[in-house]
């Protein structure tokens, strides 16, 4: 292909003549396609070419103008489609429409072991999977009667809490890219390249870890990890305040956040909003301090809350949030002790006594050649509770956790047999995107993206 | 083989099939509340190990049989704050005039309280719960359905998680209802916050809510065929063949009970 531009045949008076024709094409390209429906005309607008919908309008000006917004536009913060209607600039109405990323999650789980449950509902919620992890795997412990060791418990807490860091920090990056604000966008993944990293070195891998497992941890930390977390702890000190310096003071960030996204504290509650939507109503309901879990009660931190109820309050919570959570790893590694990592049951642990070999992570040889050569017993325990599982007691259990998008549960019913009867995830993502119409009915279209950007959602999560 | 030495079905040694006459699910009806004294059936009874139903059962375990999981009714006192919950709301129903037997039954399992509630009864019982003085309870946490299998007549189950933030309790009400007549109040009126979720148990499960302001499908397209968390739904998974033996898709392998 290369040659065909050094072509001597092809003179200069026919590459201007191409170059006329295909602006001429780039013109015509910029008429939005127009078709007539019963609803009325309707126009696909790719971009550049919203003079033609705009004449149109002004046509008959007093006609409402219904805006299809997503599933695949770069400000409604993944495949979230809103349909939003317009009187000019002003929002009447806004619907989302969701659904585009449900994978079927729930109903997968029912036909995988308790155990292998975890490898689904980890890719739920993508920003902050070890959360989900842990409710779910709260609950099937509840189900079983057991409590994870110690060192399990707090490492939970060490990854919940650097997870929520990184969770926050794309909240802030990608609303910030929505807002105009790529500075933001471009710290803030720097930041969490960081926390990703450090997830890899603790758990094997960035995101999907599947490491929190029904009894305890797959396995232990590395031996380093002190360190390595230390690096990360270290590093956010750093550049942490940077976001205060980059964003908080500044005129632009502030005006279009202020008074934006208004959702009072009764409005959370009707509408089921939870995190730090209810927390910047003031409410200071963060699960970590009202319904203790992980031995949250043993950990020194503050909830931050504010009044004012708007997208700047929660942008400036995430914040402080996330200098809080860097308090709580610091305590987590002074009380992380030696000690196992989960329960001593061999039929809940995972029959795996996992190393690393040549062709990466796997069972260590010499498990496999105590269970192929030496006992029989083994080899058949072994076999049957991999593919079996275990059985988990009938009944059902709600067990929540405090993501960073508000009470993540898990409603888990058993019906006695080794598999799930039913897996239901409540995904804050979910129920808080039903406050989207309330915060940006009535304000400009510009302030929906600065709302949806403050409610956070993660489609993933949302769509299950 | 003489006569004698080949064991009765469902005897010691016996692979054969036991002849299912006491512990088989309750009959139809057992749901309904004018037979209060029927423990209300959340599962399906189970037989054998290994779902072998087509070939003779070599693994010794045919004869095994489970009934079918119920909860147990929890007698007074329930412990912790039950108690004082249950008092209340007794006294918060007779205030309201709405009948004692609106709540089917009562469990205590795990430290969580379920109330099983008659399906006409479900939007007064969440208004009383929302606005009495000593319950409270401000917030709908989760709406969700669960199928509990085709051998279940009332199989459908509609779950609220109710959270007290005033006094920092959770409960749990049940409602169940059949697949032929799969209707029960919306409340929506009482926790907006329900809107989306009921709408998602509509799609997944069927489950039709009665005054919901606009019951359509969430999370599945608009045109969809058919409840895909029903039990009776297949998963849809792909066989995988590999070195020329098939291992079938998820929902169709073996389930070990």
């Amino acid at each position: 292909m290369s040659t065909d531009t050094n072509d001597p045949q092809v003179s200069e008076d026919e590459l201007a003549e191409s170059r006329v024709a295909s602006e001429d094409e780039l013109a015509e390209s910029r008429v939005a396609e127009e078709r007539r429906t019963t609803e009325g005309p309707v126009y696909t607008v790719t971009g550049g070419d919203w003079d033609s919908v705009l004449g149109a309008v002004t046509d008959d000006h007093d006609e409402r103008i219904v805006i299809n917004m997503g599933p695949q536009h770069p400000s409604t913060h993944g495949v979230l489609r809103l349909v939003l209607e317009l009187e000019g600039e002003t929002v009447t109405q806004a619907r989302s429409v969701i659904g585009y990323l449900h994978t079927g999650i729930e109903k997968n789980c029912e036909y995988r072991t308790w155990t292998q449950g975890v490898t689904f509902v980890t890719r739920c919620d993508y920003l902050s999977p070890l959360f989900t992890e842990t409710a779910y795997c709260l609950g099937v412990e509840k189900l079983l009667g057991i409590t994870a060791p110690r060192r399990a418990t707090l490492g939970r807490v060490l990854l919940m809490e650097i997870n929520r860091v990184a969770s926050h920090l794309v909240a802030l990056a990608t609303g910030g890219m929505e807002l105009g604000a790529l500075t933001a966008m471009t710290a803030g993944f720097r930041e969490r390249e960081v926390a990703l990293h450090l997830l890899e070195y603790l758990t094997g891998l960035r995101m999907n870890h599947a490491y929190i497992r029904p009894g305890g941890l797959a396995q232990d930390f590395p031996e380093d990890y002190r360190d390595h977390v230390m690096y990360f702890v270290n590093w956010m000190d750093k550049y942490l305040p940077d976001y205060d310096k980059l964003l908080t003071g500044q005129p632009i960030w502030r005006q279009r956040m202020e008074g934006v996204g208004y959702l009072p504290v009764d409005g959370c509650l009707a509408l089921g909003a939870t995190g730090p939507i209810l927390r910047s109503a003031g409410l200071p309901w963060d699960m970590r301090k009202t319904e203790p879990y992980c031995l949250y009660d043993e950990f020194e931190f503050e909830v931050p809350t504010a009044t004012e109820a708007d997208c700047f309050a929660r942008y400036r919570l995430r914040v402080a949030e996330m200098h809080e959570s860097l308090k709580i790893i610091r305590q987590c590694l002074d009380k992380l002790e030696p000690g196992p990592v989960m329960v001593a049951d061999k039929k809940v642990a995972w029959p795996a006594q996992l190393s690393l070999g040549s062709d990466g992570l796997g069972n260590s040889l010499e498990h496999v050649r105590k269970i192929m050569g030496q006992s029989m017993e083994s080899l058949i325990h072994h076999f049957k509770l991999v593919t079996e599982g275990f059985k988990v007691p009938a009944g059902q259990v709600y067990t929540a956790v405090e993501s960073p998008r508000g009470e993540l549960g898990a409603h888990l019913v058993s019906d006695g047999g080794t598999r799930p009867m039913r897996v239901h995830l409540r995904e804050p993502s979910f129920i808080n995107l039903q406050t989207m119409p309330a915060m940006s009915e009535g304000g400009m279209i510009a302030d929906v993206i600065a709302a949806v950007a403050s409610i956070d959602p993660v489609m993933g999560g949302c769509d299950r | 083989m003489t006569e004698e030495s080949t064991p009765e079905p469902g005897h010691e040694q016996s692979s054969a099939e036991r002849p299912s006459d006491e512990l088989v699910a309750e009959e139809p009806g057992d749901l309904q509340g004018d037979r209060p004294g029927l423990p209300l059936i959340a599962g399906h009874e189970r037989a054998g190990m290994f779902g072998v139903h087509d070939s003779g059962d070599t693994s010794g375990f045919g004869g095994l049989r489970l009934p079918a999981y119920a909860p147990a009714p929890a007698e007074r006192p329930y412990g912790g704050w039950f108690d004082d919950f249950a008092d209340d709301l007794g006294a918060s129903l007779a205030d309201r005039g709405i009948p004692g037997n609106a709540i089917r039954q009562v469990t205590v399992d795990r430290g969580e309280m379920t109330l099983y509630v008659h399906r006409d009864r479900i939007l007064e019982l969440c208004r009383t719960l929302r606005d009495s003085e000593g319950l409270r309870f401000e917030l709908l946490s989760s709406v969700s359905g669960v199928d509990y299998g085709e051998q279940v007549r009332e199989r459908l189950h509609v779950v609220y998680h109710l959270l007290s933030m005033t006094y920092r309790r959770r409960i749990r009400l049940e409602v169940s209802v059949s697949v032929e007549d799969p209707h029960l109040p919306s409340v929506v009126e009482v926790y907006p916050t329900a809107d989306w979720q009921e709408r998602e148990t509509w799609d997944m499960y069927g489950v039709i809510f009665d005054g919901h302001p606009a019951l359509t499908r969430i999370l599945m397209p608009d045109d969809w065929d058919g409840h895909p968390q029903r039990k009776d739904y297949p998963l849809g998974g792909i066989a995988v063949e590999y070195k020329g033996a098939e291992i079938p898709p998820p929902d169709q392998r073996r389930a070990y009970s």
